[in-house]
């Protein structure tokens, strides 16, 4: 019994040291997002609590805490207090999965992207349940566009994931970016590597993509009826969630945690800041996107899915098992 | 769709040139102040703050002639006055209530001595309703400490008067 105590002292500890930078980078990550789309627009962004504003999401998120909680009368309320709390998790779970380096992973488990792929697509029920629970048209038509939305995304997301396990050969994360010493997999499946940002962008609800809570028609979709706390979990479930997708496409496509080139000053620098910097660098560019794009039209969200990425990944998928069994290069793992 | 439409819509030409756009535009100065320290240039003719004017011996300028209360097209002036023992008439009462101010400049221009101006102040937001009902002494008040940019932007809105 102490025994086990123990271990589960162990592992909570480990679990905090994984939580807690997250979130941290959540906030920060909310900083950079609002900042870079204010230089693109020739304005400055928040810049006044802390350096260089950077204290400003943690104010905000104060301010949340100390707001009232309002629960319409007509929701349901359970479901209602159950949706934040279901995204906020969906969103950090996925993280025990997700190698910061070689070692530096919380749960190096052997169907690592099926796990990561699993997790994400559940994202959707929180939104559903918190448009549903709501009991108001805004939200409800939030959530049936990200509803439809997100499932027809993740189509295209598990085929893109298919070109990679193909090359690889296995569902662990840790293989996947080894086996992208030579050359990252970003050179070879370029087509796919759009395609997953894309799709990474309509799977979080970002712009051009934000169709759940697009403010000029539905309020803030699903979110409206939300106040305080949960509607900051809502938030902050978001964000997790737009760093995880990050996270994903820096493994998959851009090497993980390995330098660009292995030679002498770049193999100095420790494996987790490669990590960070390419996050980061796929954040920037989410950031970029969401100044610079118009939203889509609903049919056309659908169309560019379904009649788009669709075929073309599926085509991109046979090229590359053909070429990989023509070229006798397909992977020998341990089966 | 011609062909070279296709071309661009597949190779995301146009969202690459938006976001090369972007990067370039992230590094132009900002076109928006840091406000509370830094302030945007102000004309002379700025129409904010009022206040009452005095000559430069001391003695008010307003001669109570009640044009300014006449004009005032929010009928935001109220103006008494008396007779004083040296044969002048001089206001006891001079209120302006500033909620009820639309700013439009009016009694500044009905002034023949020049006592009612705006001057460049806008900053004068208050936490009670109370403190914006201005009386004659908060506009003495205002005239002595603005006295020096009021009277220079009055010179150097003249000839377009």
């Amino acid at each position: 019994m102490y025994e086990y105590f123990q271990i589960l002292g162990q592992e909570i500890y480990k679990i905090l040291f994984l939580l807690v930078p997250i979130l941290v980078s959540v906030a920060m990550i909310v900083w950079l997002d609002r900042r870079v789309w204010g230089l693109v627009q020739k304005r400055r962004g928040p810049n006044v609590v802390g350096p260089f504003g950077l204290l400003q999401t943690l104010a905000d998120a104060l301010k949340y805490v100390f707001k009232e909680i309002i629960i319409p009368a007509s929701a349901n309320k359970t479901v209602f207090i159950l949706a934040p709390i279901v995204t906020m998790t969906l969103a950090l779970i996925a993280w025990a999965v997700i190698p910061l380096s070689e070692n530096l992973v919380l749960s190096d488990i052997n169907v690592g992207i099926l796990y990561l792929f699993a997790v994400s697509s559940l994202g959707v029920y929180g939104i559903i349940m918190g448009g549903w629970a709501s009991n108001s048209k805004y939200p409800f038509l939030g959530a049936i566009r990200s509803a439809a939305q997100m499932v027809s995304y993740e189509v295209s997301i598990g085929i893109i994931i298919i070109n990679v396990l193909l090359c690889v050969g296995s569902l662990n994360l840790k293989d996947i970016v080894l086996a992208q010493q030579d050359l990252w997999y970003v050179v070879p499946l370029f087509p796919m590597f759009i395609i997953f940002f894309i799709s990474a962008l309509a799977e979080t609800n970002r712009p051009p993509f934000d169709l759940p809570e697009a403010e000029a028609e539905l309020v803030a979709g699903y979110q409206t009826e939300y106040s305080g706390m949960m509607y900051a979990m809502f938030w902050l479930g978001e964000y997790a969630n737009i760093l995880l997708m990050c996270a994903m496409g820096a493994i998959l496509f851009l090497g993980g945690w390995l330098p660009i080139i292995d030679i002498f000053p770049l193999n100095l620098i420790p494996a987790p800041i490669w990590m960070i910097l390419k996050i980061l660098f796929l954040f920037f560019l989410f950031a970029l996107i969401k100044a610079i794009v118009p939203r889509y039209r609903y049919d056309q969200l659908m169309r560019l899915g379904w009649k788009i990425f669709l075929p073309f990944s599926l085509i991109y998928l046979i090229l590359t098992a053909s070429f990989l069994f023509f070229f006798d290069k397909l992977p020998k793992g341990n089966f | 769709m011609s062909l070279i439409r296709i071309l661009k819509t597949i190779f995301l030409i146009e969202f690459i040139q938006g976001l090369l756009m972007a990067i370039k535009e992230m590094f132009k100065k900002s076109k928006t102040i840091n406000y509370p320290f830094e302030k945007g240039p102000i004309s002379p003719r700025m129409r904010g703050e009022h206040a009452l004017r005095r000559y430069p011996n001391g003695e008010e300028r307003c001669i109570a002639c009640k044009l300014c209360e006449a004009v005032c097209p929010a009928q935001a002036i109220t103006i008494e006055s008396t007779e004083r023992s040296d044969g002048s008439r001089k206001t006891t009462r001079y209120d302006i209530d500033m909620l009820k101010c639309i700013y439009c400049g009016l009694c500044q221009e009905s002034c023949p001595v020049d006592a009612i101006v705006q001057g460049p102040n806008f900053e004068f937001a208050t936490e009670t309703r109370e403190e914006l009902y201005y009386n004659k002494q908060k506009l003495l008040d205002n005239g002595d400490r603005w006295e020096s940019v009021l009277s220079k932007n009055i010179k150097l809105d003249k000839p377009y008067r």
